[in-house]
Order: structure tokens, then C-alpha cells, then sequence
């Protein structure tokens, strides 16, 4: 253990040091602008402590960052606006929606395609084209429309746009899981008499699971993404994406870095649940650790 | 002008070899106190079972294992030395063959990091594709030939900047019995063409005696010789030797050593 | 209502045409293929007319194809200065810099194993990560021009990158290197010989990724500053005006602009990795 640790945590270190110098750095020229302003020198020992904790800096230190976070997480009541716990969940449920409904397609996509060969050639084409669009520049137009229809509700655009981007590792994950089955398999099935459902229930199916769970982990980053992006457009209140644009408008550098973080974690959270459940599904299966 | 050469001069010399690696189950012992001497232009064979360390044997005189201290001497150099001076050619299992390059490419590489001239490499790889029999076949990519034929570049890539040491380890293990039976007489006339000195590591009764000059038989746990068999078959050896009675005889003696050694299974 | 019918009709009628090609011998060859793809692609924008029509959907909501087509017409001189300042400044030259930037440190932190297991597992946990987040601390940085979009583009693409280079070169096999070994070849001659040519499926791969992320960093960068040009600019603006069919003809754009980036790259990777097994004819 130690030994995966001590590189990771060196690396860590060495950014969190580059990070600090990076602070002094950009932020030194407000110091020094200041200084002029008011006809003064300062030295350089003077411009480093002024560094760590302006209201508004280029780039916070990680120590301000981790404060404004633990403001947003610890300082509030969840249900505040200011809460991040509060607009994390928000984020978290959007995700959880697209990444639903990402799979639901994927899994249904993957099926009709490996059993009808007129759907490979007709989707799988322009499945790939799909991901080959930024879905970015959707997000602003169905945010709209959604709402043009009357849907006030930004949770359905969100998921949309969260699913568009999850959908597709699934699908590929899928297509291929389905197909892993060699004809040596199938033909001793074939030799049992075994009907083409009996064939999908008792050896495709099995076969793709390993496939399936190994999508989830990228798929639920993909959802993630596809829901902040959708959060970001003018207009958004809730949510880590909607924080982020706020803190940029306003200029306030230190919400936004605070929303950054928390969607970092979030994320890590998410990778690790997922994670967990491929382990687990994995050795319900008696797939070797 | 075989019989010019001077064979039984020693070439690789082996005296209370000693390697062992260390497992998470602890230290094994893959080598212990071999003794051997290798001549020059002999034909020698490894033969055991697996975990006998007749493949470690091969990697620590190319130098590709490290034994603690100077016991084993290639061309009266340490091996890290000799394969300085190109002393030997290695062969492995699978051909190995760079999917990006064609064969003439393949057989090329090893001229290029050695940094023979241009006009020499192209020289050289024509010489020893003609020399494995796959001259029009120097444009291919490696994937566009058969198993056997690729075996057969692996060796020419081997030959090709003239070590006088071949080491082969299991080069025909993967392929079936007759394109290995065919390839096992190509070798032998090369081997009388060249004069080279060979070892080779092999898991097959009959492909051993077939070939060699010297039979080593290994056994496992610790890897070790149990017993060096001189064979007496004659250089010249056609397909049909293998129903001699001595072709026989001996490979009786190579199953009885084998046998022995796994006395302990 | 005839619209519907119509467009339905012509949907039951391609997808029989289609399914017909596909169990023909035609749909085992390229041709048959490129033909299957492209009627389903028409038959999308058929369906799409026949409905918007058949429902009488304000333009407002989705304007169809026979709108958006005159648009795109129309404003050429305009699709294309956006085009220029997001795909061209903001995209191209980020996803330059940062697949150069991705390559050297790649090939930097190569010899030591030590920075590898510290960077790989940051460096996966960070491709997962919302990174677009960045744009706006970027255009903050860098203003509102096509600099700070080639920013964040660099972000975004450096770690997807860096990861499939690291494990491209490390994915030669053990044979491979003992014949280096044997040749005593030096660390640079492996490299370039060996190793590089065989990290070349991986860092392919990382590319296709990464082109994708480019063009979404480029757009999303725009929403938070930009100059009045751009097609993340258009797109926002636009929405705003509720002029929805402008919308659609820069997404058509966007459409292209990632679908031939992408194709670009499979191109050139079908070149270089001509021998790769998913590649060999």
C-alpha cells in the first residue's frame, strides 16, 4: 500500500507546492498595483502573506480554497442556496437521471443492434457522428426549447444532455460484451438445441456483464459532465455548473474554485461507488478479484 | 570445409553456475552448480521439463539474466562483454517480428542499431533471407506469412550481422509437427553451411537427438544437469535417420535422464 | 397531417430499403455500408421535416431542415468567421499545444517509474473530472480572445493524452525488449525503434478522445467571454434572440467541424497504424 501511496502523495505535494508559487505569483501584481496606487514600495516578503488571502485573487491558494469549501459545505444549512451540499445534490441527481437514462438507451441500442443487422449499419454510423458533436453547443438550445414547451423544470434538458454524452460508452461496452461469445461457444449451444432466447439469457447476457460494469465507470463521468455543462448556460441557479457561472459573473474567484472542487470530489465519489459496484458485481459472478 | 574448422575449441564455458531469484514465496533456485563447456560449431540441445531452467540457462549467457559472480564465459568474455562484440544471435519462442516493419525490415533492425553501412544491410539482409529460403518475401509485412515463415525471419534477423553463436529457444514450439519436422532440416543445413555454434532449447525427445551433437539433459528444482549425452549420430542426417536403432538408443537415454530427474513428482 | 403520413411513409419505406441492402450481399461491402448510413441519415432529416410540419411546431421551438438549409446558405461569411475563431484559433492550436505538451512529458517522466505510478493515477482521476469547469478561471487568465479557449483546450486534452501515451509505452511486450537487450541497443534506439512505433494505437486513441473534447472546450470557453465572434458567442446570443434556426445551422457546423477532425484523425491513424490488427485490410 505505501508503496502505491508515497509516489501519488509526492506528486500531490509537488502540485500543491506549484500551486502556492503559482498564488504568489499571479497574485503578486494586485499587491504591487496597490502599492503603487498608494506610493509605496513593498518588498517581496511583504508581497507574500498579502498573497494568500485576497477577496478576489487570480488564483487562490489551496488553503483559501479548502476554507471557502468547507464554508459551503459545513457553514450552511443544506437546503441554503449557498449550501454546496445543497447545490452538489442538485448536480448528483441530474447525473444520477442522465446516467439512467444513458444506460436504458446504451443497453437498448446494444440490443436491437446485435440482433438486427439493419440496425448496426443504419445507427452504429451515426452513433459514433453523435459523439463526434459537442453536445455543448446543444445544451443552451434545449434548455430553451424545454422550456419554450413548458418544461420548467431544468432536471429534463440536464439529464438529456447528461445522457447524450453516457449513452455511448454503454453502447460500445455493450455491442462488444454481446458479441464476446466465440463460435465455439454458441455452437455448443447450438448442439443442446438451445433456442436463440435461451442462447441470449444464458450466454450472451453472462458473457457482456464484465463489459457492461467496466462502461459504468466512464459512462458516469461522461454524465457528470454532460449535467454541469448543462447547468452552465445563463439562467441556471442550482447545481455546481450554475455556482461556477455565478462566481465567474460576479467575480467571485473563490466560489467558483469552491464549486470546482466540490465537483471534483463528487466525481471522485462517483468513480469510487461505481467502482465498488463492478467489484461487487464481479465477484457475484465468481470473476477473480 | 567443415572438417577445417576447429571444432571442440571452447566457445561457452559454465563452471558451478549459481542463480537464484527471489519470489514472493521466497528465494527459488533456478540454477544450481552447472557445469558445462560448449566447443565451437557444436550443436547442443537443452532438454527437461519445465521450471528446469534450460531457457534461464540460454538467458544468462546472452546476458539477459544476471548470475552473482564470473562463472560463465562466452568467448572467453563475461557475457555482458560478448554481446558488446555481437557475439550471438538469439531466437525466440514467437518470431517477434515488428508488425511495422516488412520482414527485409525486420531483418534489418538489428543492422541499423549496430549501424552497419546502407549498402551492407541491404547486402546482408539478401544474403541471409536467401539463406532461409524467403527471398521474395523481403517486401511482406510479418502478418502476411505463415507461422513457419516467420519463424524462419526471426532466424534470418538472427544471422544477420554474423554471430558466431546462435541461441534458439524453443524457436519451433508453437508450430505444428510437420512445418517443425521441415524446419528442423533447414536448420541442420544451415548450421553445416555456416558452422555456427548452436544451443537450443527444446521440450521435444526426438527434435533434440535429431539435431545435436550434445544432448543436455535438466531437470527441476533446483534446475540442474543430470546428464550430458555426446551423440554419436553422424553430422550428415537425413529425415530417415530417425528410425536408426542409435538414433533410438539414444533417445531412450535422454527419456530415462528425463525420467529420473522427476523422480521426485 | 399529409406531412406525417408522408414522412412516415417514407420512414417504413427506407427502413425495408435498408433492411433489404443490409441482408444483401451489397451490405457486406464498403459501398453497401456507406449507402445504409447515409439513406438512415436522410430519413432523420425527412422525419424531422414531416413532423415539424405535420404538428405545425413554431420555429421558435424547432425550426426544420428546409429553414435551417436556406439559413446555413445564407450566412456563410458569418458561419465561417466563427468557425475560424473557435475550431481554427481556439480548438486547433489548444489541441496542438497540448498533445505536443502531453508527448514530452510523456516521454520525460518515461525513465522514472516513480513519477509514472504518481502521475498515472492523478492523471486518470483528473480525466474524469468536469476539468471544462476551468474555462472560466481561464478566460480570467487569458481574456476573452481565442487564448484563453486554446487554454482550456489544453487542459482538457493534456491528461486524456498523457495517460494513453505513458501506456503505449508500456505496452510492449517482454520479447520485444530482450531482442533490444541482445542487440545491447541504447535507451533512444529502443525508443524510436521499438517503443514509439508501439505506442502509436494508444496515442491514437488518446487523439479521437481528445479531438472531441477540443471542440466542447472551444464552445464552452465562449459562454463565459468572448469577442463577437465565435460560435460558442453565436450559439449563446442566438438562443437568447430566441433565432433558433441560426442555432441549428452553427451546430450543423459543429457538427462537421468535429466529425472532419475526427476523420482526419482516424485518416492519418489508418496510415500509421496500417498494421495494427483492427487496421489491416
Amino acid at each position: 500500500m505505501t508503496e502505491r501511496a508515497l509516489p501519488i502523495l509526492t506528486v500531490l505535494a509537488a502540485i500543491v507546492a506549484l500551486w502556492y508559487a503559482g498564488a504568489v505569483w499571479l497574485n503578486s501584481t494586485w499587491v504591487y498595483d496597490q502599492a503603487q496606487r498608494a506610493g509605496t514600495s513593498v518588498t517581496l516578503a511583504e508581497v507574500i502573506p498579502q498573497t494568500m488571502s485576497q477577496a478576489r485573487p487570480l488564483l487562490p491558494p489551496p488553503h483559501q480554497v479548502a476554507a471557502e469549501l468547507w464554508k459551503g459545505v459545513a457553514g450552511q444549512k443544506v437546503t441554503s442556496k449557498r449550501s454546496l451540499v445543497y447545490h452538489g445534490y442538485v448536480t448528483f441527481r441530474g447525473t444520477m437521471m442522465g446516467f439512467a437514462l444513458g444506460i436504458v438507451l446504451g443497453v437498448g441500442l446494444a440490443l436491437a443492434i446485435v440482433r438486427y443487422r439493419v440496425m448496426e449499419l443504419s445507427v452504429m454510423p451515426w452513433a459514433i457522428i453523435s459523439q463526434t458533436i459537442p453536445i455543448v453547443a446543444l445544451a443552451p438550445m434545449i434548455l430553451t426549447v424545454a422550456n419554450q414547451i413548458g418544461v420548467d423544470n431544468r432536471e429534463v434538458p440536464k439529464a438529456i444532455i447528461a445522457a447524450y454524452l453516457s449513452f455511448f460508452p454503454v453502447l460500445v461496452s455493450m455491442v462488444k460484451g454481446l458479441r464476446a461469445p466465440d463460435a465455439m461457444q454458441l455452437d455448443l449451444l447450438r448442439t443442446y438445441g438451445a433456442s436463440d432466447a435461451q442462447i441470449f439469457r444464458k450466454l450472451r447476457l453472462p458473457a457482456s456483464m464484465p463489459y457492461f460494469f467496466a462502461s459504468l465507470k466512464v459512462a458516469v463521468a461522461a454524465a457528470l459532465i454532460g449535467t454541469i455543462v448543462g447547468e452552465l448556460p445563463t439562467g441556471a441557479i442550482e447545481g455546481l455548473g450554475a455556482r461556477m457561472l455565478i462566481g465567474s459573473q460576479f467575480g467571485e474567484p473563490l466560489i467558483m474554485w469552491a464549486a470546482l472542487f466540490a465537483a471534483a470530489i463528487l466525481a471522485g465519489g462517483l468513480i469510487l461507488l461505481v467502482g465498488l459496484i463492478e467489484r461487487l458485481a464481479r465477484a457475484r459472478m465468481g470473476a477473480p478479484a | 570445409m567443415k572438417d577445417t574448422l576447429n571444432i571442440g575449441q571452447p566457445v561457452i564455458e559454465a563452471k558451478g553456475l549459481n542463480l537464484v531469484f527471489q519470489t514472493g514465496d521466497g528465494p527459488v533456485h533456478a540454477l544450481r552448480d552447472v557445469n558445462l563447456t560448449i566447443g565451437k560449431g557444436e550443436f547442443v540441445s537443452f532438454i527437461g521439463p519445465s521450471g528446469c531452467g534450460k531457457t534461464t540457462f540460454l538467458r544468462c549467457i546472452a546476458a539477459l539474466e544476471h548470475p552473482a559472480g564470473v562463472t560463465l564465459t562466452v568467448n572467453g568474455m563475461t557475457p555482458d562483454q560478448a554481446r558488446q562484440s555481437r557475439a550471438y544471435g538469439y531466437v525466440f519462442q514467437a518470431a517477434g517480428l515488428y508488425p511495422w516493419r516488412t520482414i527485409a525490415g525486420n531483418v534489418k533492425l538489428p543492422l541499423e542499431i549496430m549501424g552497419f553501412s546502407k549498402a551492407d544491410q541491404e547486402a546482408r539482409v539478401r544474403k541471409v533471407l536467401e539463406l532461409v529460403e524467403l527471398s521474395g518475401f523481403g517486401a511482406k509485412y510479418p502478418w502476411q506469412l505463415s507461422g513457419g515463415m516467420q519463424q524462419r525471419a526471426s532466424i534470418a534477423r538472427a544471422l544477420a550481422f554474423d554471430a558466431d553463436i546462435l541461441l534458439m529457444d524453443e524457436p519451433f514450439g508453437a508450430l505444428d509437427e510437420i512445418v517443425r519436422d521441415r524446419l528442423n532440416e533447414e536448420l541442420l543445413k544451415l548450421w553445416a553451411r555456416t558452422g555456427k555454434t548452436i544451443g537450443f532449447v527444446t521440450h521435444s525427445i526426438p527434435e533434440a537427438v535429431y539435431l545435436s551433437t550434445k544432448i543436455v539433459v535438466m531437470s527441476p528444482r533446483p534446475g540442474r544437469i543430470t546428464d550430458i549425452i555426446d551423440s554419436p549420430l553422424p553430422r550428415e542426417r537425413p529425415l530417415d535417420i530417425r528410425d536408426s536403432k542409435a538414433f533410438i538408443d539414444i533417445a531412450h537415454r535422454v527419456r530415462e535422464g528425463l525420467r529420473a530427474g522427476h523422480g521426485d513428482d | 397531417m399529409i406531412w406525417l403520413v408522408g414522412a412516415v411513409g417514407f420512414w417504413l419505406a427506407a427502413w425495408a430499403v435498408n433492411a433489404q441492402i443490409a441482408a444483401s450481399p451489397l451490405g457486406q461491402r464498403r459501398g453497401g455500408r456507406v449507402l445504409v448510413a447515409a439513406l438512415f441519415g436522410v430519413t432523420v432529416l425527412v422525419l424531422w421535416e414531416g413532423l415539424v410540419r405535420g404538428f405545425a411546431v413554431s420555429p421558435v421551438i424547432l425550426p426544420g431542415p428546409s429553414i435551417i438549409g436556406p439559413k446555413i446558405a445564407g450566412n456563410l461569411g458569418t458561419l465561417w468567421a466563427d468557425f475560424v475563431q473557435t475550431v481554427v484559433k481556439g480548438a486547433l492550436s489548444g489541441f496542438a499545444i497540448g498533445a505536443v505538451a502531453a508527448f514530452v512529458t510523456a516521454i520525460a517522466i518515461d525513465r522514472s517509474p516513480f513519477l509514472q505510478k504518481g502521475l498515472l493515477p492523478i492523471g486518470n482521476f483528473v480525466s474524469a473530472l468536469p476539468i471544462v469547469g476551468l474555462a472560466p478561471v481561464l478566460v480570467m487568465w487569458f481574456g476573452f480572445d481565442w487564448q484563453s479557449k486554446a487554454a482550456v483546450v489544453v487542459v482538457m486534452v493534456f491528461f486524456p493524452l498523457l495517460v494513453n501515451m505513458v501506456a503505449g509505452l508500456q505496452a510492449t511486450d517482454r520479447l520485444s525488449r530482450d531482442l533490444m537487450a541482445t542487440w545491447s541497443a541504447s535507451y533512444w534506439q529502443a525508443l524510436f525503434k521499438l517503443r514509439l512505433p508501439a505506442a502509436m494505437p494508444f496515442v491514437f486513441n488518446g487523439l479521437k478522445i481528445a479531438a472531441t473534447l477540443a471542440l466542447i472546450g472551444a464552445i464552452v470557453a465562449e459562454f463565459f467571454g468572448s469577442p463577437i465572434v465565435g460560435m460558442g458567442f453565436r450559439i449563446s446570443t442566438e438562443v437568447g434572440r430566441l433565432g433558433l434556426d441560426m442555432v441549428w445551422a452553427e451546430i450543423a457546423v459543429a457538427a462537421l467541424a468535429g466529425s472532419a477532425l475526427y476523420g482526419v484523425i482516424a485518416l492519418i491513424e489508418s496510415w500509421v497504424t496500417f498494421w495494427h490488427p483492427s487496421q489491416r485490410k
